[in-house]
């Protein structure tokens, strides 16, 4: 009982003090706010290492038990080994600036030149930036089956998109430059971006914060208890 | 499915059947052709400044020499193409304008890319002569973990929120920090951002809690759910995608990746439409009765 009860007293707690505080920003709720707010940037720097393990012990198990794909796994672990590896102790193998201690110089790990920098510009970087370079590809494939004139709003989306792609690019009203001025191509996606799409965002994210308060309110008054888990 | 006439000519229904279901390798050579061949040639094209990229520029330029800015540096090397030209140009006339600039990371790789853009930026033979010193016109206090809650802390107290810089100096002891508190203490701030935490938090807890001034540039992805921050006022200015960074570079006078990578984009998103187009045709002669 104390398991769920607990939880559910420091969630409302916490709630109310963020709440109080943006309606009554003076003391003591102020000094409360900054209190809470470090336990969540703790909290949150102690998940990042939480998420390190997890990911550690996921990749481990798949190696052992030779499950699918088990040599991606492997490959998680060796970059994860490398990198920390570079980041921790590369002053066994950099020289040391005089006078520094092993300490000082490891704090250093980010300065350019060292092994960790190396690893950041040179590995990290390069197959990050081809990872997400390959949506490009996959978007132009996608778009060449999936946008398809198929109704009357389907045919609303593909034109706007023209328009858009059109108008994003010099080379839109280069194509179209016989238009009337003001009505060029990167005119109309202007207008596009700014006034249907924007309202079309503003519904958005209306809902949306109408949501996040909704689910706020049952988080702090205890009616909302999902994130604890299912009740023994 | 309506079978191939034999009569039909060369284009009929048995071509383009074949065609709606093209191999997706022939679009990704397409692709990487129409993306890889303009990086080779200059093509000068005119590049149309939106109003939100003007607002962009005309801010910065509005700002008294001097000001202290607060860049904050919220995204990783996939969104570096669209976002370090930004960077660099904003450093550039920032440093033009003799502004003091305070750099921040809410992602871990963040403070890495502002290095690199801040190094770019100080290479420009304009600020040889004026002697730019770390800690004095400019300093970057690094990552911080907690998203949000850091812009949240940073309005009560920055240096308590970044007690070291990037390079393990005490933030208390740079000299560009003596006197700063909280946002009040900035005469504006400018986010770059791809993605959570970004401009939205930004604007969520740093422009409407302290009244801060705020221009942001954004992955082109990212940027629509940030217009309506520009149409209410919240952001003075917007840069989307790798176009607003060409926009950006074009009304401040300072051509740069952003404007030589624009070639690539067009050819790319013409092979876009030219495809979606041709797909289109062969999904309504496959329709038709033959």
């Amino acid at each position: 009982m104390m398991r769920r009860e607990i939880p559910l007293f420091i969630t409302s707690v916490v709630g109310f003090i963020f709440v109080i505080r943006f309606f009554i920003p003076h003391e003591p709720f102020y000094s409360l706010e900054d209190v809470s707010s470090s336990w969540i940037q703790v909290i949150q720097a102690f998940a990042i290492w939480l998420g390190i393990l997890n990911l550690l012990k996921v990749s481990l198990d798949k190696i052992y038990k030779k499950e699918r794909g088990w040599g991606y796994s492997g490959v998680i672990i060796f970059s994860f080994l490398a990198i920390s590896i570079a980041g921790f102790f590369f002053p066994l193998w950099e020289e040391r600036p005089a006078g520094y201690s092993y300490l000082q110089h490891a704090r250093e790990f980010l300065k350019p030149g060292t092994s960790f920098d190396w690893f950041y510009w040179y590995v990290y970087s390069p197959l990050s930036s081809t990872m997400f370079a390959t949506l490009a590809f996959f978007i132009a494939s996608a778009s060449f089956r999936a946008f398809r004139a198929r109704s009357f709003q389907a045919t609303l989306l593909l034109l706007s998109g023209f328009v858009v792609m059109f108008g994003s690019v010099p080379v839109g009203n280069v194509l179209f430059g016989w238009l009337p001025a003001g009505w060029q191509v990167s005119d109309i996606a202007d207008w596009v971006r700014n006034v249907p799409q924007v309202a079309g965002q503003r519904a958005i994210q209306i809902g949306i914060a109408l949501g996040i308060i909704s689910t706020s309110l049952r988080l702090i008054l205890g009616l909302e208890r999902a994130h604890l888990g299912r009740e023994e | 499915m309506s079978q191939p006439n034999p009569s039909a000519p060369t284009l009929g229904p048995g071509f383009w059947e074949k065609f709606a279901l093209l191999d997706r390798r022939i679009i990704f050579a397409f692709i990487f052709l129409g993306l890889a061949l303009p990086l080779f040639y200059t093509i000068r094209q005119p590049i149309p400044v939106s109003p939100e990229g003007r607002a962009y520029y005309q801010s910065i330029e509005n700002l008294p020499a001097g000001s202290k800015v607060l860049l904050s540096f919220d995204y990783d090397p996939p969104s570096s193409p669209e976002l370090q030209p930004m960077a660099e140009a904003t450093f550039k006339q920032l440093f033009t304008k003799n502004c003091k600039l305070v750099v921040i990371g809410l992602w871990p790789q963040g403070p890495q890319q502002a290095e690199q853009a801040l190094a770019t930026a100080l290479r420009d033979p304009r600020f040889k002569d004026k002697k730019l010193e770390y800690g004095v016109n400019y300093a970057n206090l690094g990552y911080m973990a907690g998203n949000e809650i850091v812009i949240q802390k940073m309005n009560a107290d920055i240096i308590s929120t970044f007690p070291s810089d990037y390079k393990g100096n005490a933030t208390a002891s740079l000299p560009i920090m003596r006197g700063v508190r909280n946002y009040k203490n900035f005469d504006f701030i400018i986010n770059f951002s791809s993605g959570f935490v970004g401009t939205r938090e930004w604007v969520q807890f740093c422009v409407d809690r302290s009244g801060a001034k705020m221009i942001a540039g954004n992955t082109a992805v990212q940027a629509p759910e940030n217009y309506p921050y520009f149409r209410s006022g919240q952001l003075k200015g917007l840069l989307a995608g790798m176009k607003g960074a060409a926009e950006y570079e074009t009304v401040a006078g300072q051509p740069g990746k952003g404007i030589s990578f624009m070639g690539s984009q067009s050819v790319a998103h013409l092979v876009v439409i030219l495809f979606v187009i041709l797909g289109n045709i062969a999904y309504f002669v496959s329709r038709r009765k033959w």
